[in-house]
C-alpha cells in the first residue's frame, strides 16, 4: 500500500516536473535568442538542463556532465575541502556565515524535546547551535521552575503529597542527527564535537539526501544549510524531507540565492569569481573546488522558483527571508498532513489527521 | 626591485588587455563553458592549466607571497608566486634558450626529469665523479625525489609553462653542479645563483629573505665567500636550462662544470656547510 502511494506520488511529481521543464525549455530557447543578442551576461537563462531520455545530463558548476557523474564529482570536491572547510568559510564570508547560521536558528526557534535532522550537515555547525539553543532554553525553564518552587502554594504542596507512587515523567531529550553523504566532512564534524565536548544528543549518519536512511514521520525539524544546491535531484531531496518529517514538522533551508539589486549583484559576482578561487588556492591549495562552489551558486534556482519546488513537494505556508540583500535566503515550509494516493482523478486528497 | 618589476609586468599586461579584461571581470565570460561542449575551462593550453585574468594574478601573487612568508614549507605557494610574477623573466629565459643550439633542442624535445624517466640502475652503475652518479648520490643523501615538484598552473603560455617546469626540475641538478646540500645555507646559495641566472622575481625574494633566517655563524661565510661565488658563477655560467642533462649522465662532473663555466665551490667553506644541520 505504502509502495503504491510512493510510486503514484513520485509519478505525479515527475509528470508535473516534466510539464514545467518542457514549458520552461520553450520559454528559455525563445528568451535565449533575445537575451543573447542584447547582453552577454545571460548566466542562468540558457542553462536549461536537457532531459534527454538517452543520456541525462545536468550541470556541475558551469560544466555539463552526465547525471551519474555529478554525485561522484561533488563527493570528491567535499572530500578535498573537508579539512579546511570551516577556515575557508570564515575567510570567504569574513565570518558572516556565522550570523547567517545564527539567524537560521532564530527562525527555527527550537524547543526542548525536539528532534532535528540536519541534512548535508557536514561539519555540524547547525546541530551544535541547535543543541546550544535548546540547552539554554532548558536552563531557562529550569531556572523559572526553581524560582517558582521557592514559594510553593498550598495547592502545589497538596498535589505533591497526593500521588506518592507516581513516577516522574522524564522530559523528552532533544536530539540532533547530522546526516551527510561525505564521510570526510562527518569526520571533521566529529572531531569538532569532541573538541567542544558535545557528546550527548548528537548522532552522525552517512546518508544520501535523495534517499534518507530513516523511517517516515520521524523528525520535528529538517534543516539543510548550504547543501541542497549540491544535490543532483533537488526535488527528490525535497520529497524525502517531506517523508521523514512528522505531520506538523518544519522544513528549513539556508542556501545561497539571487541578489536582486544590480549594483550589489555585480560586486558580488566580481568578488565571487575573482577573489574566492584565489582564496581557495592560497588557503586550501584547491582552486577548482572553489570555482565549482561559486558556479554552483549561480546554477541554483532563485527564491521564487525554489519556493515553488518546496510547495510541489507538499509543504504548506512556504516562506523565504532574504539575508544580506539576497546573497543568502532562508526558505521554510510546514508539513501539515500526510499525502494519500488519489482516489479519483489527479487531485491528491490530503487526509486530515489530528496532530499527534 | 624585482618584485616591483614583477608587479609592473602584470599591470602592463593588464593595460594592453584593458577592455577585454574589464569585460571579463564584470561579465565573467572567461568562466563560461558552452552548453554542449565537453571540454572545461581547465587544461586548455596544457594539462593542469587554470586560466586567470590579470586581477586574479595580482591577488594570487599577493596571497601566495603572504602564505609563503608565513609558512615557508608551503612549496605550492612558492610555486604559485613564481608563476604569477615570472612572465617577463620566463620570456627572457625562453629567448636565451632559443639562442643556444642545445637549448633549442630542449625546447623542441621537452624532456622531463621524473623517476619514471630516469634509469636509476644504469645511473648507479656509472663511475664515481660522473654527473649521473653524483646526482643519484645527492638524491639518496638528502632523501629527495625529482617527483616532488608542483605542476605549473597559472602560466598562460604553453612554452613558458614548460620553461617554468624545466626550471623546477633542474633545481636538484643545480645542487649537484654547485655541490650544495639541501640545508638552508645550501638552498640560499643556490637561490642566489638562480636569481642571477634566471631573473625570476621569486628567486630574488627567496635570495633576500632566506638569509634573514640564517644564524649569524652561517651568515658570515655566506656574505664573505659563498655569496659572491654564487653571484659570480650565475653571471658567467651558460644558461643552465639550455643543457640537455638527460644525455650527459656519463659525463664527468668536472668536465661538465668546465663546459658550463662554473667554478667548484670554495673549499674553505665546504666544511662549514656540511656541518650545518638542515634546519639552520
Amino acid at each position: 500500500m505504502k509502495f503504491r502511494f510512493n510510486m503514484a506520488a513520485s509519478i505525479r511529481f515527475l509528470v508535473r516536473r516534466m510539464v514545467r521543464d518542457y514549458s520552461r525549455n520553450i520559454n528559455c530557447s525563445v528568451s535565449c535568442q533575445i537575451v543573447r543578442s542584447s547582453c552577454p551576461l545571460n548566466l542562468s537563462a540558457c542553462r536549461c538542463f536537457s532531459d534527454n531520455a538517452e543520456n541525462k545530463t545536468t550541470h556541475f558548476g558551469f560544466e555539463t556532465v552526465p547525471e551519474g557523474e555529478k554525485t561522484e564529482r561533488v563527493y570528491k570536491v567535499f572530500e578535498s575541502v573537508a579539512q579546511k572547510y570551516d577556515l575557508m568559510n570564515d575567510a570567504m564570508s569574513l565570518g558572516v556565515h556565522r550570523l547567517w547560521k545564527d539567524m537560521l536558528l532564530h527562525v527555527m526557534n527550537p524547543q526542548p524535546g525536539m528532534r532535528l535532522l540536519d541534512v548535508a550537515g557536514g561539519t555540524g555547525d547547525i546541530s551544535f547551535r541547535f543543541l546550544d539553543y535548546v540547552r539554554s532554553q532548558e536552563e531557562r525553564v529550569a531556572r523559572r521552575v526553581a524560582q517558582a518552587n521557592q514559594t510553593p502554594s498550598w495547592q502545589e504542596i497538596s498535589t505533591s503529597y497526593a500521588a506518592p507512587g507516581q513516577e516522574e515523567v522524564e522530559p523528552r531529550r532533544s536530539r540532533a542527527i547530522v546526516c551527510d553523504i561525505n564521510k570526510e566532512m562527518l569526520k571533521v564534524g566529529q572531531q569538532k564535537a569532541d573538541r567542544m565536548g558535545l557528546t550527548s544528543g548528537l548522532s552522525w549518519v552517512v546518508g544520501n539526501a535523495e534517499e534518507l536512511p530513516f523511517d517516515d514521520d520521524q523528525f520535528d525539524v529538517y534543516t539543510v544549510a548550504f547543501g541542497i544546491r549540491n544535490v543532483t535531484h533537488i526535488d527528490l531531496a525535497l520529497q524525502e524531507a517531506f517523508r521523514v518529517l512528522k505531520p506538523g514538522g518544519r522544513f528549513i533551508c539556508l542556501e545561497f540565492s539571487k541578489v536582486a539589486n544590480p549594483l550589489l549583484s555585480q560586486l558580488y559576482n566580481a568578488y565571487s569569481f575573482q577573489v574566492i578561487p584565489v582564496l581557495g588556492e592560497v588557503i586550501a591549495g584547491d582552486w577548482k573546488s572553489y570555482q565549482y562552489l561559486v558556479e554552483s551558486i549561480r546554477k541554483f534556482p532563485d527564491q521564487e522558483t525554489f519556493k515553488g519546488m518546496i510547495e510541489d513537494a507538499g509543504f504548506f505556508s512556504v516562506r523565504y527571508h532574504n539575508l544580506t540583500g539576497g546573497v543568502v535566503a532562508i526558505h521554510s515550509g510546514f508539513k501539515l498532513f500526510r499525502l494519500l494516493p488519489p482516489q479519483r482523478g489527479d487531485v491528491p486528497r490530503p487526509q486530515s489527521q489530528p496532530l499527534p | 626591485m624585482a618584485l616591483l618589476r614583477g608587479v609592473l609586468t602584470i599591470s602592463r599586461q593588464g593595460q594592453t588587455n584593458r577592455v577585454s579584461f574589464v569585460h571579463e571581470v564584470v561579465c565573467v565570460r572567461q568562466q563560461h563553458s558552452h552548453v554542449d561542449s565537453s571540454d572545461s575551462q581547465y587544461d586548455r593550453l596544457y594539462p593542469g592549466h587554470i586560466p586567470t585574468n590579470p586581477i586574479q594574478k595580482v591577488l594570487l601573487a599577493v596571497g601566495s607571497g603572504v602564505a609563503a612568508l608565513q609558512n615557508p614549507y608551503r612549496h605550492d605557494m612558492v610555486a604559485v608566486l613564481g608563476e604569477t610574477t615570472g612572465h617577463q623573466a620566463l620570456t627572457a629565459l625562453r629567448d636565451r634558450m632559443k639562442g643556444d643550439p642545445e637549448g633549442c633542442t630542449v625546447l623542441t624535445e621537452r624532456p622531463r626529469i621524473r623517476l619514471s624517466t630516469l634509469d636509476l640502475s644504469k645511473m648507479a652503475s656509472l663511475p664515481d665523479k660522473s654527473f649521473g652518479r653524483e646526482y643519484l648520490r645527492f638524491l639518496e643523501e638528502n632523501r629527495v625525489t625529482p617527483d616532488s615538484r608542483a605542476d605549473v598552473k597559472f602560466v598562460d603560455n604553453e612554452e613558458l609553462a614548460y620553461v617554468m617546469q624545466r626550471y623546477r626540475e633542474v633545481h636538484d641538478l643545480l645542487h649537484t653542479l654547485l655541490g650544495m646540500p639541501t640545508n638552508l645555507l645550501g638552498e640560499v646559495a643556490v637561490k642566489w645563483f638562480e636569481a642571477v641566472q634566471t631573473g625570476l622575481p621569486m628567486c630574488f625574494l627567496g635570495a633576500v629573505l632566506g638569509p634573514l633566517r640564517l644564524s649569524s655563524s652561517r651568515l658570515g661565510p655566506l656574505v664573505t665567500s659563498l655569496g659572491p661565488w654564487a653571484v659570480r658563477n650565475g653571471r658567467q655560467a651558460r644558461c643552465v636550462l639550455s643543457i640537455f642533462y638527460e644525455r650527459r649522465w656519463e659525463q664527468s662532473l668536472e668536465n661538465l662544470r668546465q663546459e658550463l663555466n662554473i667554478e667548484p665551490p670554495p673549499l674553505t667553506v665546504m666544511a662549514t656547510i656540511q656541518k650545518a644541520p638542515s634546519q639552520s
